[in-house]
């Protein structure tokens, strides 16, 4: 039981991460259609900012933690926004209204770019980073004196989680760019027609996956303490996993196939083999479109002539 | 952001406004600024456990200029060029079009006489490999080009094909020529089993789902260390046989020895380029005939419209099928050559990188267009052997060449796609 919990404690946490990564590939599908191959890597770039913003500061000589966080989550946020939206300007939007598959080359050629700037950039060898918040609380001790616990860490990262979904799901469901984006989601001629600056909405969206990326970058590099510019692909298919477990389009849905997955990791490592958890994903993940083929949270598709 | 826009726009309606497009370039250059601020002047470099700056205000100066350089550049051409509208490409692909049997005819030709001409280990190595990147990107053009089905795994069938034949062959010692066959049976049966349940999900699913099983038949070959052998992977695999003929050196039942010949170790290298091309060239005229059957005319026109044909009767999922376990056949055939050829399989050799290749190529070389993708192979296997000494930035301009290509020319280099067939055939005129 003791360890049962505990794995929900890592698996929630990794959720959080994945979920985090699957908002920006859902909001851009359900806003444009295409998958953005590319939104790994934004991930690994936000990470990579998280640690060099942490040396800065160091260099600055800044040792505060709350100050340093919230230092390094603005500047990761600022900085992978612009990656996000650079992308976004420079190889989808010249691609907007061509044939499908277009924008997805173009994505996984950015990908395959930025994978590579940053290994050119910043070195091959992985980034080791000295943990930032350390301790937890025991929540209880088991018969078997097994301890439960629960790191600051951790916490910090589900409140995070909690608190950026709640102002995400109030910009989207209450202000006026929440209702553009939506408004560009379900007809974007006719958002169009009735004065919606469809462009801008698009690059919006791209700079709010960005942000979210980004702290989910920062929450992998204080979580695992080491990164390298190879991590956005494997964090990047299983949040888009999750994106589809979850429902594309849904952002309820990302969410909770981030949580899902994060779930399946934890247990699947913990009480099967740790080699072949990203089978089990997929595994889950095919069985899933079999007997329900729009997602967990998705919309049944109409089909229209 | 309008005025980007509007900056962009101004050369092309007429007089080149140049206040406008260095402003325009100034802009570029200061996003340049911000993005390299953080990752190119600032590096985490190791310090043995740790990690500590480097500073490179250098390297980011000179990025800086170099895209508002390219920037000024890029309107300046774009003004230029807004007057020939694409004119030179469409009707070179036109003409490309008309001329096709002729056009495959030379292409086959210059590929036989290739070895005779210019019997060198290195051109012969190269063309060896760009044949194996022609024949996997006709066999998956079979699924994205006319199929229109999305397969971002196909390197799965190529793995399923390559360990087919180091396996069969390293345990029971069958000959090439036995397991050839065997090794594309077995990649269809794959195509099969994981297409079955996925095909009939819309296109994008089938995007994630072939990536995921790329990505598990990869793990499964990393980690099945008693079967697969793991990581090393498997060696030793038994070189190719003329028919049964070793190239080898001796007196007795030999390649040279039943010719009559010296030997020697190009032989091989060229009897093996020659594997590779026939191969190819089966593949192209197999896909060519199959346009003409009505399975493929379903295929396309399942690429075109799906729902339509369902009103008229084709079975979506059963077409699919087929176009899945084609593509998924010939991807097998690729891969026990692939075997047989390096002597050598690891799970190295089928990541996604390689699927995100094989994908370019076709899309690159406009969907469907099967003299596109022997172009697009060129350039994709050609051009990094060219440039070699930029080892280190050999994928960072593959990824960009990529994105730019598709930004220039987003249906691809021979961007003529007809249907098959018309109803109504159009005008010559038109």
């Amino acid at each position: 039981m003791a360890y049962f919990l505990q794995q929900l404690i890592n698996g929630l946490t990794l959720g959080s991460i994945y979920g985090l990564i699957a908002i920006g590939y859902t909001m851009v599908y359900g806003i444009i259609g295409m998958i953005n191959f590319a939104h790994g890597d934004i991930f690994m770039i936000g990470a990579f900012i998280s640690v060099i913003t942490f040396l800065v500061l160091g260099a600055l000589g800044i040792t505060f933690v709350p100050l340093a966080l919230v230092v390094v989550l603005l500047m990761a946020m600022i900085f992978t926004a612009i990656y996000g939206w650079s992308v976004e300007r420079v190889a989808y939007r010249p691609l907007r209204g061509s044939f499908r598959l277009a924008p997805l080359i173009s994505a996984i050629g950015v990908s395959i770019a930025l994978q590579n700037a940053v290994q050119i950039a910043q070195g091959a060898r992985v980034k080791p980073m000295e943990p930032v918040i350390a301790g937890g609380l025991t929540l209880f001790t088991d018969s078997n004196n097994f301890d439960v616990v629960i790191s600051y860490l951790q916490i910090f990262i589900m409140v995070l989680t909690v608190v950026l979904m709640a102002g995400f799901t109030y910009v989207i469901t209450r202000t006026s760019l929440g209702r553009q984006q939506r408004a560009c989601e379900q007809d974007r001629t006719m958002a169009g027609l009735i004065g919606v600056n469809v462009d801008r909405t698009i690059s919006t969206t791209f700079v709010m996956g960005a942000v979210l990326a980004a702290v989910a970058g920062l929450m992998v590099t204080l979580q695992y303490g080491v990164i390298d510019f190879y991590i956005g692909f494997l964090a990047g298919t299983k949040a888009f996993t999750a994106a589809v477990l979850g429902g594309i389009g849904s952002l309820p849905g990302a969410m909770l196939g981030g949580i899902l997955i994060g779930l399946i990791e934890a247990f699947w490592s913990a009480y099967f083999t740790i080699e072949y958890k990203d089978v089990a994903t997929f595994g889950i993940l095919v069985l899933v479109l079999i007997f329900r083929p729009t997602g967990l949270l998705g919309k049944p598709e109409v089909e229209k002539v | 952001m309008a005025d980007m826009k509007n900056a962009v726009a101004a050369p092309g309606q007429g007089g080149f406004d140049v206040g406008a497009a260095l402003k325009e370039s100034g802009k570029a250059a200061f996003v340049a600024g911000l993005l390299g601020l953080p990752l190119l002047a600032l590096k985490a470099d190791n310090f043995g456990s740790k990690l500590g700056l480097v500073y490179r205000w250098d390297a980011l100066f000179i990025a800086i200029a170099a895209v508002f350089v390219g920037r000024f550049l890029m309107i300046l051409l774009s003004g230029r060029q807004k007057k020939s509208e694409g004119g030179v490409f469409a009707a070179f692909g036109k003409g490309i079009h008309n001329n096709m049997a002729l056009i495959g005819l030379a292409g086959l030709a210059i590929g036989v006489l290739l070895p005779v001409v210019y019997p060198d280990r290195y051109v012969i190595y190269i063309a060896t490999t760009f044949m194996i990147y022609v024949m996997l990107g006709w066999g998956l053009n079979i699924v994205v080009g006319l199929a229109g089905l999305l397969d971002l795994g196909y390197v799965a069938f190529y793995a399923v094909g390559a360990y087919s034949y180091a396996m069969i062959a390293t345990q029971f010692g069958w000959s090439f020529w036995v397991v050839l066959p065997l090794a594309g049976v077995f990649a269809a049966f794959f195509g099969v089993i994981l297409g079955f349940p996925v095909l009939r999900l819309r296109g994008d699913y089938l995007a994630i789902v072939t990536l995921g099983f790329g990505e598990i038949i990869r793990v499964i070959l990393i980690n099945w260390t008693d079967f697969t052998g793991g990581p090393n992977g498997i060696s030793g695999i038994p070189p190719i046989t003329f028919f049964g003929l070793p190239f080898k050196n001796g007196d007795h039942g030999t390649f040279a020895s039943f010719f009559g010949i010296d030997h020697s170790p190009v032989q091989r290298i060229i009897f093996l380029y020659f594997v590779i091309l026939v191969l190819a060239t089966l593949t192209n005229l197999f896909t060519q005939r199959m346009r003409k059957l009505p399975v493929g005319r379903a295929w396309e026109a399942l690429r075109e419209d799906e729902i339509a044909c369902r009103s008229l009767g084709i079975n979506p999922t059963n077409i699919k099928l087929s176009a899945f376990a084609l593509g998924a056949m010939f991807g097998g055939f690729a891969g026990s050559f692939f075997s047989v050829r390096a002597g050598f399989v690891s799970p190295e050799s089928f990541t996604f990188i390689e699927s995100a290749v094989i994908l370019a190529i076709v899309v690159l070389g406009g969907m469907g267009s099967q003299l596109g993708v022997v172009i697009a192979a060129f350039f994709v296997v050609i051009l990094p052997e060219v440039f070699r000494e930029f080892e280190e930035y050999r994928m960072l301009l593959f990824g960009l060449a990529m994105m730019v290509i598709m930004v220039w020319r987003p249906n691809g280099l021979l961007s003529f796609r007809e249907p098959t067939i018309r109803l109504h055939p159009k005008k010559e005129s038109a």
